[in-house]
């Protein structure tokens, strides 16, 4: 699960279509972190806001892959700035295809 | 001996503006306030207007017309009469150069606007049922009487009050109304203005700004030179309330916001509004630039201070421009731009006086008997929403309706 700025998408996406690992699922989140906030301003008042749009990019693949598709997203979505954002690595127990059924290795 | 004849092009100017102020209402005012709020409040906010546009479109022509433009009672209302507009349609009655029922449409308009707009100080947490039940009787017993003072021939019209197109029986009048209601209503716990949808209250700016040339220029009742005179002098006034408030911003925060001009683009039209077609293009420009500073004043200083809860600055915009642009008039009513107005720059200080009386007497009027209405409603169905449908938003508490869906 990568947490990313949201105008690094199209660059992540290509990267990930050069390794040959293009799919993914893509959430509009909101978040913080140590990147301070902004600020607002609505009919002469001021509002801090310390959440901060950003993109979940949440993908599958075999323990074997993990490696390059982390190093992968991580190189295409940095900027050097905080704010950059995390990947979490997590284990996945069990992968279902919902059209044919298939299991685990099949259905990634 | 003068005798009234028809005459089409006023008519058919006529017409054309009371469909414009229709669509101030519906639905200009009804997305300026839904664009403003939260996202689960945004279909009860619309309702607001649009019910208020319903019902008054109801009252008017059942027994409204006739109590504000009546024969004379004491200077105070109309005669009753006329119930369901009773053969005034089918007797081809005129009033001026157009049909009765195009006059009596064309002032319809206004009184359904004026109730929809006080809807914007009470947004997020007024029952709906209390909501019904305040638009008929606020109509009744505020609007009906104020508007027969200045423009039925009652006592401020008679006391020579100037209102061209409804500075005080409009824009005071809400915006002293919203006031009143929302002290009595109290304010909602969330307070912060985070407009779900700001592109709405644009478009319900835009809407607003294209519709006043009906609601300004159509005041003028025909299709002529006056009618010229009060449209430029309401664009003028709009785009410089826009550029002054735009001013104000970048010189408190560095930046202007789009939201502040819309707001400087309806509180200059405000200002115009009893203005329009008594005053020339160089008063107009002042009108619609210092308009913006005294509402800006009054939303960022005097409301925090004195901490009322108008969520959407109907009192702050509608309430003190109104009262800016009928002293206004008072001073810059230009007689060579129309001979029934005479202000304090062209020999006539008097006006101002009388104009101070119309606004005391409309702001007085109007705050206590909104207030008389509104503590009626609560002490019998109460006015307020529970605390969990509050937090809730009220599309899903009060109408089982969503704007959104995933």
């Amino acid at each position: 699960m990568a947490i990313v700025r949201p105008n690094k998408l199209e660059v992540i996406k290509e990267a990930l279509d050069d390794i040959g690992s293009p799919s993914l699922t893509v959430t509009e989140v909101k978040g913080r972190g140590r990147q301070k906030g902004i600020t607002e301003i609505y009919r002469g008042r001021e509002y801090a806001i310390d959440l901060l749009p950003k993109l979940e990019i949440d993908i599958v693949v075999p323990d074997g892959a993990a490696s390059k598709v982390v190093d992968t997203i991580a190189k295409a979505a940095r900027t050097g700035e905080i704010g950059d954002g995390k990947i979490f690595i997590m284990d996945v127990e069990q992968v279902v295809r919902i059209r044919t059924g298939e299991r685990d290795h099949d259905a990634i | 001996m003068v005798i009234a004849a028809l005459n089409s092009g006023d008519t058919a100017w006529m017409l054309m503006s009371t469909a414009l102020v229709v669509l101030m209402t519906v639905p200009g005012l009804a997305l300026f306030y839904g664009g403003l709020v939260k996202k689960e409040t945004v279909l009860n906010t619309l309702f607001l207007s649009f019910s208020a546009y319903a019902m008054v479109s109801i009252i008017w022509f059942i027994y409204g017309y006739p109590l504000v433009f009546g024969p004379d009672v004491h200077g105070f209302i109309g005669a009753p009469g006329n119930f369901f507009f009773h053969n005034v349609v089918e007797s081809n009655t005129l009033v001026g150069s157009i049909p009765a029922s195009v006059y009596a449409a064309f002032e319809m308009t206004f009184a359904a606007i004026t109730v929809a707009l006080i809807s914007g100080a009470i947004i997020g947490r007024m029952k709906f049922s209390a909501w019904m039940l305040f638009v008929p009787l606020w109509a009744t017993f505020v609007y009906l009487p104020v508007a027969h003072w200045v423009w039925g021939g009652g006592w401020l019209a008679q006391l020579g009050a100037l209102d061209f197109a409804g500075g005080t029986v409009v824009h005071i009048n809400s915006g002293v109304a919203a006031l009143a209601l929302c002290l009595v209503l109290k304010g909602r716990k969330e307070r912060s203005m985070l407009p779900h949808q700001l592109g709405y209250a644009i478009i319900g700016a835009g809407l607003l700004w294209f519709g006043w040339f009906g609601f300004n220029a159509g005041s003028a009742l025909s299709a002529g030179p006056l009618a010229g005179s009060a449209f430029i002098a309401t664009n003028t006034a709009a785009a410089a309330g826009m550029l002054s408030w735009m001013l104000i911003e970048y010189l408190r925060f560095g930046k202007a916001t789009m939201l502040g001009a819309a707001s400087g683009i309806v509180a200059g039209l405000v200002a115009i509004t009893p203005a329009a077609g008594f005053v020339n293009i160089p008063a107009a420009m002042v009108i619609g630039f210092v308009t913006s500073i005294v509402s800006y004043t009054a939303i960022s200083y005097l409301k925090p201070r004195l901490g009322y809860d108008d969520a959407l600055d109907v009192f702050g915009v509608h309430g003190i421009s109104g009262i800016w642009g009928a002293l206004a008039v008072g001073i810059f009513a230009s007689p060579f731009i129309n001979a029934a107005g005479t202000g304090l720059a062209y020999g006539h200080p008097a006006q101002l006086e009388i104009q101070a009386i119309a606004v005391a007497a409309t702001f007085a009027y109007s705050f206590v008997v909104t207030l008389i209405i509104a503590k009626a409603i609560d002490f019998t169905i109460g006015l307020r929403v529970s605390e969990e449908q509050e937090a809730q938003g009220l599309d899903q508490a009060l109408h089982d309706e969503a704007a959104y869906h995933i």
